[in-house]
């Protein structure tokens, strides 16, 4: 990576132009337009040629770290290989250039990707019915609590304003329920990280809408007791939301819908192999049960209007050029492949923990699911802290691990290696964390001061956070 | 070891007031900026706006963490230190000198609720 | 049975099981309650090889109708240069996660930064954030960010002449969180100002929102809207088509205080609706108030200058139920697009796809109307989309034109006929259009 440090505007000269547009043809214009309505300055756009602007995002692409750049073990976000046949087929031009207001009848390839795809997501998760139309996991989580609200309230079930959610649940969760305007409350962890059952059962009540739940929980720990929680849960009257973040290692092997949950997004940029893009498009689909089927939102594959629909969520119906990467995926897979995901990602992980564990300090040692959690370094006496860690990785060609999430632990480092990885891979990263725990002991100041090698090294945030500068000064 | 100031009350949420006449000025105490690392916004109420005894009144942020702050008495707030909008760093340099909003109090007897100086380092011991 | 993949060959498995302290990879799942684990037949599609793969898409693709697209209502059908998809393309911006790691993400940062000064530059605000999903969300997040600044008061209009799907997603969301909203009235194709007023008139709203253009096609002239708005004590956002806005006035200029809308109008191909990417814009007192990823600069241990993800404290990995939204990744690659977008095409290019589209539609306009079966229903200025009142059967209409290859002809909810006209289309394109809507007038 090499430090690059222009902005577009920067490259901007008057009278330059990098677009291509056949010659006005018409007797008007914009000029025609009371000038009243139109704007008096010119926007200062950047002024530049087609060559400056594919060098100048060339360039930024050079500072940036990708699945193909290198290992990810980001964890929590599945960072697992993004196929290309799945890029190639989104990129076909008859999907790109259809309207999504098209007649029915001009778009029956489309209705079929839909139905395919949410058969495939029915089958693999035992949900009954999916919506393709969130665009991301936080708006999956958004409409699933929609669809909860609305089945209570169309019960006239009005109280049920509560919804339990782990204290070592991922933000977006209580973030979520508040959006939705259910009232957070939350439930003990045990020291493992699991639900602390005793406790939920002192929550539930007629004011509980639901429980969100991740399965494996945050710290990759399978819940044991989901049975009971499901059973506990229901019997109050409440519905069980699963929160798909952490599906990936129960690819192939468990499906949320036999354990007892009610609704369920996917993270279709996570567990279905569709590209992050540096924070979307992603997709979060959400399945339903059976008796919920009416409540999931407009607009609809089947065309119906039931009138216990949750609402309308997007303008149209998500982002259906992710939604083919990710029916490509499955297809790839099919029913044969899938049976070794989960379980390949589950190998990996375990492989990492295992052979890292003497160097850092693993709070919980038991098998762990898709990703675990280190608490910082084993020896502590040498002031490096998770932080440095992660910023030595970088110096070797590694992206971080998670950092400080859970929030369980004071030093966490959650690590997701994800089964496209190889085994000489996860040796090669297995080595440098060696290394860097050995440095740390040895001379932590290079640790505390990496990275050394990056194209810029620990930008002050503080600064930027207390002087914001969010828009190019001219 | 954090510093605190003799004459001031302290409250467990970690604030500060300092009283005079009906008048409490209400600021964070060394731990709090300590706990919170370098601080990049005050987040404060409005002058007339009441406050309550308990009830969150405003925020402080940090880059990686918020922390709300809690009316440690109630009353209507009389004035807002509006140095701290562009200067919020001025906590984390001497969190005593720098108060964050001033309350007429509509009920004094609720000092006694909080702690005094010795009690809030006792306090703070076991926090740890 | 080895799989493009998954890399592990079976004496991988065997050292890594081994090291692992399992003897099977079943064992690694023995903490899952026996009758969790699904032990039935996927009923999945069998494994295809990409060849395979190919041909299920390419006969998905022979399933759909390509029309010519003579529609908008909420998607335009602009063109697209080709270096944007060469760019997007591009394996390090498409492979990466959210700039978690900013050493190793100063690309994505960067363009970011971009992105959040090119959309503060068309709307006339002065703070973005890093994107929304789409428009109607973007509307529905000003709407609760309005909520969340003004202290007190529950309840947002709404204008009626906003796209029908916009209005329908602000009332999901803000029906969910408990604020109430209310319409404003539509006089005469656009919105009322003295029905705005009236519902002002309690001093309990929060937040208004008003569109640019609106359902119609019509250019809203919003002169005396933000006065009426902020004596109200009220914040306003304007719903926005940020290509127009090369050329229309802008929120800023109409003294709105939150800008929002969808910018698939930048060149972002139509997709089925998506991915777009939503804009969200407001000015700087509401900074702080604005959801979602935002961009800083800041320097670096050597000086150098740096991008950074800041303002992070408002956001729900920190603030989880206190947080005013719970957005986390967004549509940052479509960003990336639009940002490429705008710097190829810069200000007068984007001025030119303007002209071509007014041009366009006028002409269009003028032909229907010389058909003599239609007519102008609102008399007001449009740019590139446009409906007329018409005898003929709008969706008879609308299937010739699609089995002539065309889809145009749109029926409102009004029972109106919309027509939209982009740079794309030629004279050849809308003089074939009008010759079969002339043969249906025969018939």
């Amino acid at each position: 990576m090499k430090y690059y440090d222009k902005l577009i505007f920067e490259l901007s000269k008057e009278g330059r132009c990098g677009y291509s547009l056949p010659d006005n043809m018409w007797e008007e214009n914009t000029g025609s337009i009371p000038s009243g309505l139109r704007r008096t300055s010119v926007p200062r756009l950047p002024q530049v040629s087609e060559v400056d602007v594919v060098r100048h995002y060339t360039n930024l692409s050079d500072m940036n770290f990708g699945v193909d750049t290198g290992f990810y073990p980001l964890g929590s976000c599945t960072m697992k290989y993004n196929p290309k046949i799945n890029e190639e087929i989104a990129g076909t031009a008859g999907f790109q250039g259809i309207h999504p207001l098209q007649p029915r009848s001009t778009v029956q390839g489309v209705m079929k990707l839909y139905n395919d795809l949410s058969a495939s997501l029915s089958a693999i998760t035992g949900m009954a019915a999916f919506t393709l139309n969130p665009f991301a996991g936080a708006h999956g989580e958004l409409t699933g609590l929609m669809i909860m609200r609305r089945y209570h309230i169309c019960r006239g079930d009005l109280k049920r304003t509560r919804v339990i959610v782990p204290d070592s649940a991922h933000g977006t969760n209580p973030a979520s329920a508040t959006v939705c305007g259910l009232e957070v409350v939350q439930v003990n962890s045990l020291p493992d990280g699991t639900i602390d059952v005793d406790h939920l059962k002192t929550l539930l009540d007629d004011t509980v809408a639901g429980i969100m739940m991740t399965n494996p929980n945050t710290l990759g720990l399978f819940e044991t007791r989901i049975g009971e929680i499901a059973d506990l849960v229901h019997g109050c009257g409440g519905l069980l939301y699963y929160d798909g973040a952490n599906m990936n290692p129960l690819l192939g092997v468990v499906r949320p819908g036999d354990m007892g949950f009610d609704i369920m997004h996917l993270n279709l940029h996570k567990t279905f192999s569709t590209p992050h893009g540096g924070g979307g498009p992603g997709a979060g689909p959400v399945g339903v049960a059976e008796r919920l089927r009416q409540y999931l939102p407009l607009p609809r594959m089947d065309g119906e209007e039931p009138e216990e629909n949750a609402g309308r969520i997007s303008g149209f119906m998500g982002n259906f050029g992710v939604l083919l990467k990710a029916y490509a995926y499955i297809l790839m897979l099919g029913r044969q492949n899938i049976r070794m995901a989960g379980p390949l990602a589950t190998l990996n992980a375990n492989y990492v923990k295992e052979s890292l564990k003497d160097c850092y300090m693993l709070p919980v040692p038991s098998v762990c699911k898709h990703e675990f959690v280190f608490d910082g370094l084993a020896d502590q006496s040498t002031g490096v802290t998770t932080l440095d860690v992660a910023k030595r990785l970088l110096d070797y060609g590694f992206h971080a691990p998670t950092v400080y999430f859970p929030l369980l632990f004071h030093q966490s480092i959650m690590i997701e290696p994800t089964e496209t990885e190889s085994k000489e891979t996860l040796d090669a990263f297995i080595d440098v964390m060696r290394k860097i725990a050995g440095e740390a002991a040895e001379d932590p100041d290079l640790v505390k001061s990496a990275p050394h090698n990056t194209p810029v090294r620990r930008p002050d945030e503080t600064a930027a956070a207390r002087h914001p500068v969010i828009r190019f000064q001219y | 070891m954090s510093k605190t100031v003799a004459g001031l009350r302290y409250s467990e949420s970690h604030e500060w007031v300092g009283i005079d006449g009906n008048i409490a000025t209400i600021g964070i105490t060394d731990y709090a900026q300590h706990a919170l690392g370098n601080l990049s916004y005050v987040d404060m109420p409005e002058t007339d706006d009441e406050v309550t005894k308990g009830e969150e009144f405003g925020a402080v942020e940090s880059v990686k963490a918020a922390s709300d702050l809690y009316s440690p008495v109630s009353g209507k707030v009389v004035e807002i230190n509006t140095e701290l909008e562009d200067a919020p760093e001025r906590l984390n340099v001497d969190p005593y000198a720098n108060w964050i909003i001033k309350v007429e109090m509509s009920d004094p007897s609720e000092l006694e609720d909080l702690m005094d100086e010795a009690a809030y380092i006792a306090f703070c011991e076991k926090e740890k | 049975m080895a799989f493009a993949y998954f890399p592990h060959t079976p004496d991988d498995i065997r050292q890594m099981l081994q090291r692992s302290g399992v003897s099977s990879i079943e064992e690694l799942y023995s903490d899952v309650p026996e009758k969790f684990r699904f032990k039935g037949e996927y009923d999945l599609p069998d494994a295809m090889s990409e060849e395979e793969v190919r041909r299920y898409f390419t006969h998905l693709d022979s399933l759909n109708t390509r029309l010519t697209v003579f529609c908008g209502a909420g998607a335009y059908d602009h063109y697209s240069p080709a270096a944007v998809k060469y760019i997007i393309s591009r394996s390090e911006f498409l492979t990466a996660y959210t700039p978690y790691q900013a050493e190793i993400s100063q690309g994505t940062l960067r363009y970011i930064f971009e992105f959040q000064s090119m959309v503060c530059e068309l709307t006339g605000m002065d703070c973005a954030n890093a994107s929304m999903y789409d428009g109607p969300t973007s509307a529905a997040e000003a709407m609760l960010m309005s909520v969340a600044s003004v202290r007190k008061r529950r309840k947002v209009l709404i204008s009626s002449s906003l796209l029908p799907n916009v209005i329908d997603v602000v009332r999901t969301y803000t029906g969910y969180h408990g604020v109430q909203t209310d319409t404003i009235e539509i006089s005469d194709g656009v919105t009322s100002l003295e029905d705005l007023k009236r519902k002002l008139s309690g001093n309990d709203v929060a937040g208004v929102l008003v569109p640019g253009i609106n359902r119609y096609g019509i250019i809203e002239d919003l002169e005396g809207f933000a006065d009426a708005v902020h004596s109200a004590g009220a914040l306003m956002a304007v719903y926005s088509d940020p290509s127009s806005l090369a050329v229309l006035k802008t929120p800023g200029e109409w003294g709105a205080d939150i800008a929002c809308g969808d910018g698939q109008t930048l060149g972002i191909p139509l997709c089925f609706g998506g991915p777009y990417v939503g804009f969200l814009a407001c000015r700087k007192d509401l900074m702080r108030k604005l959801p979602g990823r935002i961009v800083g600069a800041t320097e670096d241990l050597d000086g150098k200058r740096s991008f950074v993800l800041t303002l992070q404290a408002r956001e729900q990995h920190i603030r989880r139920e206190k947080a005013t939204s719970n957005i986390c990744s967004n549509q940052s690659l479509m960003a990336l697009y639009v940002t490429v977008y705008l710097s190829l095409m810069g200000p007068e290019g984007l001025k030119k796809v303007n002209d071509l589209s007014y041009g366009g539609a006028h002409y269009l306009h003028r032909k229907l109307l010389e058909t003599g079966k239609f007519s102008v229903v609102f008399d007001k200025p449009f740019l590139k989309e446009f409906v007329l009142a018409t005898d003929i059967d709008v969706p008879y209409l609308q299937k010739v034109l699609a089995d002539a290859g065309f889809f145009g002809a749109l029926q409102t909810e009004e029972g109106y006929v919309s027509f939209c006209v982009t740079e794309r289309r030629t004279r050849e394109e809308i003089d074939a259009l009008v010759a079969v809507v002339n043969d249906v007038i025969q018939k």
